[in-house]
């Protein structure tokens, strides 16, 4: 594979000596023009950008995330139209990385090959699976990666040192460490210090491997990390556009405000 | 796909934990993999202790008061003509349900593994009902969710939590039922499987949930062997046993030991929701035809639309009402052992009357769907086959339907 969009993404980041700045927004939150508008307004600011596919039985997400899902499959997101959002975005932002998250049914349902291809198309540069971890999922990441796909692992703090090490060997230019045992938009309850301390341990079984942080980030934690290769911020974002809602207030100018404090937070 | 023989369907599973190569699985957060790995080896080294087992019989037999009685329904089968109809009374268990085996086994794990604190989640609130129970006799902090819709339709079981002590939790995401209540306590152990036991209601879940129900649950057929024989000498020639499906625990309980005999001998049939007459929607994944897709966990046959969206489902019955069913009766219905039909709202509830009019049984509206098939097939059958019911519960907890849908206070 040749250098992806992610890793150099990830080099020019630490060329800069700051963490990539990765948000989470739900494809068609809360239509399909105005997710895609977020997208490209906040685009200036991040570094790469994480799509959900909605689902709606989703049993690691929150309330904040699993308001958005509803709302966009309620407005009737379909998952071609999560892909139609992913390419018209990377055609006005190609060196944008867009990873793809969401639950495996989907892409069952989808045709796992197909859906690959589908992804291929769209020029989605990465995937992460929720509910398919290893190594059950491996068979799927080697097909990802064929297609220059990046599979994205996750890791936590309850996964076993054995683990870890199979896991970081199999995984490819970009791994996600949850920062606690939580659902998605949970509160941080676990100190960053501590945080940090168990993500250097997993950085130190190869220093190579680009590891971003993401549960319970939000403006007032995001500092605390900034040594971490990448944070994602994902229900801070999506309570946004609930409350922009609420208020009857624009969504896409409220969303990239915050997501600029974000960025603002974490620049050297 | 094949069925092996003198191995316990539970533990017929690749490495992966899947049935038939297809069925079951875990499709978990990665938090939750090393919680689950625990549970796993927990499982294997307690079901092999001979002490373990002591104990679960103890608590079975004077806890739970097993075994419950096997008897014949006379004035229903006569009536009928045809078969000969029987019921295993399972709703006799403490608590009134056969939620009891699977509640009180979660218990004892969680104790055995040093947790104070147990989850769970329920329909119809018997699982609910059971485990809070559970939870009080063996000094645990219990903790159960359920839909706010199933909350108000099933209040009676709700006042008996909460008189166990345990809280409940409303679950006002999605349809408010089992199926949203199972996820947010799903979510609820990502977040605190450090000291915190889940106990899934149902056959269904992760493979090692699948596993532990059914192998709680099991004990109902262990007893069904033996009241059989006694009664009849030996097994008769011509035995169906019918049992509703939801999530399919007690289903799987009242057949496990009857899986080897060959279904001309004993048929085995399984009877799913099919929701009101007039309505689309139902909760009958296994007997009109719902594609395989990954729910809570495992993948079974599930009510979904073509994007692999969740499709909302109706019953009558709570503890029917949900989209998903057991890996281990999907992977019955593709080898053919089981059959698969399903009753109507209409149906069970016109069941429940014919029941309740001949026999002194009161059978909750899930059994109810299982009589349904019962008084349908039996006039059509010879005189020396013998149907058997599993009444797996009691309709007290139905009090307010039963009143606003057949009017007179039971």
């Amino acid at each position: 594979m040749n250098s992806s969009l992610i890793s150099q993404t990830f080099k020019k980041t630490k060329k800069e000596n700051r963490p990539a700045l990765l948000t989470y927004t739900v494809a068609g939150d809360n239509t399909k023009k105005k997710s895609l508008e977020i997208l490209k307004s906040i685009s200036k600011y991040i570094d790469i950008c994480e799509l959900g596919f909605p689902h709606n039985t989703p049993i690691a997400d929150g309330g904040q995330i699993q308001t958005s899902a509803y709302r966009a499959i309620k407005n009737g997101i379909k998952i071609n139209d999560v892909f139609s959002i992913a390419s018209q975005f990377k055609k006005s932002k190609k060196d944008k990385p867009v990873i793809l998250m969401g639950y495996y049914n989907m892409i069952y349902q989808y045709n796992e090959n197909k859906f690959i291809d589908k992804c291929k198309k769209s020029k989605i540069d990465g995937l992460i699976v929720v509910d398919l971890p290893y190594p059950e999922n491996k068979p799927f990441a080697i097909k990802c990666k064929k297609k220059g796909i990046n599979f994205v692992q996750l890791i936590s703090p309850t996964t076993s040192r054995d683990r870890l090490k199979k896991i970081i060997k199999d995984s490819h230019d970009m791994v996600y460490y949850i920062s606690m045992l939580s659902t998605t938009g949970g509160k941080l309850k676990v100190a960053p210090k501590k945080i940090l301390e168990r993500y250097h341990k997993i950085k130190s079984l190869n220093k190579n491997k680009n590891i971003v942080i993401g549960f319970g980030i939000t403006e007032k934690t995001i500092k605390s990390l900034k040594k971490a290769d990448g944070l994602v911020v994902g229900s801070a974002i999506c309570r946004e556009i609930t409350n922009s809602i609420k208020k009857r207030q624009n969504a896409v100018i409220n969303v990239t405000s915050i997501v600029k404090k974000l960025k603002n937070k974490i620049k050297n | 796909m094949k069925l092996k023989k003198k191995i316990p369907l539970i533990d017929q599973h690749d490495k992966f934990g899947f049935w038939g190569g297809k069925f079951g699985g875990s499709f978990i957060p990665e938090t939750l993999k090393n919680p689950v790995e625990d549970l796993t080896k927990e499982f294997q080294k307690l079901r092999k202790n001979k002490k373990f087992i002591k104990q679960r019989d103890y608590y079975f037999k004077n806890y739970i008061g097993s075994p419950t009685s096997f008897v014949k329904l006379k004035i229903l089968s006569n009536y009928l003509g045809g078969a000969q109809i029987w019921a295993k009374v399972v709703s006799e268990a403490n608590g009134g349900a056969h939620k009891i085996y699977n509640a009180t086994v979660h218990a004892l794990i969680c104790k055995a593994m040093g947790k104070k604190y147990i989850v769970g989640d329920t329909g119809a609130g018997y699982a609910g009902k059971m485990l809070s129970m559970a939870a009080k006799k063996f000094g645990l902090k219990c903790k159960i969710f359920m839909g706010a819709k199933d909350m108000k339709r099933q209040k009676p079981n709700c006042d008996a939590m909460r008189k166990n002590g345990a809280e409940i939790v409303p679950v006002y995401s999605g349809s408010q039922t089992l199926v949203d209540a199972v996820s947010e306590c799903m979510r609820y152990w990502v977040s605190n499987c450090d000291n915190t036991h889940m106990c899934v209601g149902s056959t269904v879940g992760p493979n090692i949930f699948v596993k532990i129900c059914g192998w709680s649950t099991s004990q109902i057929s262990r007893e069904l062997k033996v009241q059989i024989k006694k009664e009849f000498k030996k097994i008769p020639k011509k035995i169906k046993l019918i049992n509703c499906v939801g999530g399919g625990s007690s289903a799987y309980g009242f057949w496990s030991e009857f899986i080897d005999y060959d279904k001309k001998h004993i048929e085995l049939v399984g009877v799913e929701a099919g929701g009101p007459k007039k309505s689309k929607l139902h909760a009958a994944p296994l007997s009109r035809n719902a594609k395989i897709g990954v729910l809570h966990g495992a993948a079974s046959y599930v009510c979904q639309n073509n994007e692999g969206q969740i499709q909302e489902t109706e019953s009558i019955s709570a503890g029917l009402d949900y989209p998903g069913v057991s890996p281990i009766h999907c992977f019955l219905k593709d080898t053919k052992r089981a059959r698969y039909t399903f009753a109507t709202d209409e149906e069970a509830l016109n069941a429940y009357q014919m029941v309740t009019k001949f026999e002194r049984l009161n059978p909750s509206l899930e059994p109810s769907h299982a009589f349904a098939e019962a008084i349908k097939i039996a006039p059509k059958l010879s005189k020396d086959t013998i149907i058997i019911v599993n009444s797996c519960g009691d309709a007290k907890k139905d009090r307010d339907i039963l009143k606003e849908r057949l009017g007179k206070k039971r």
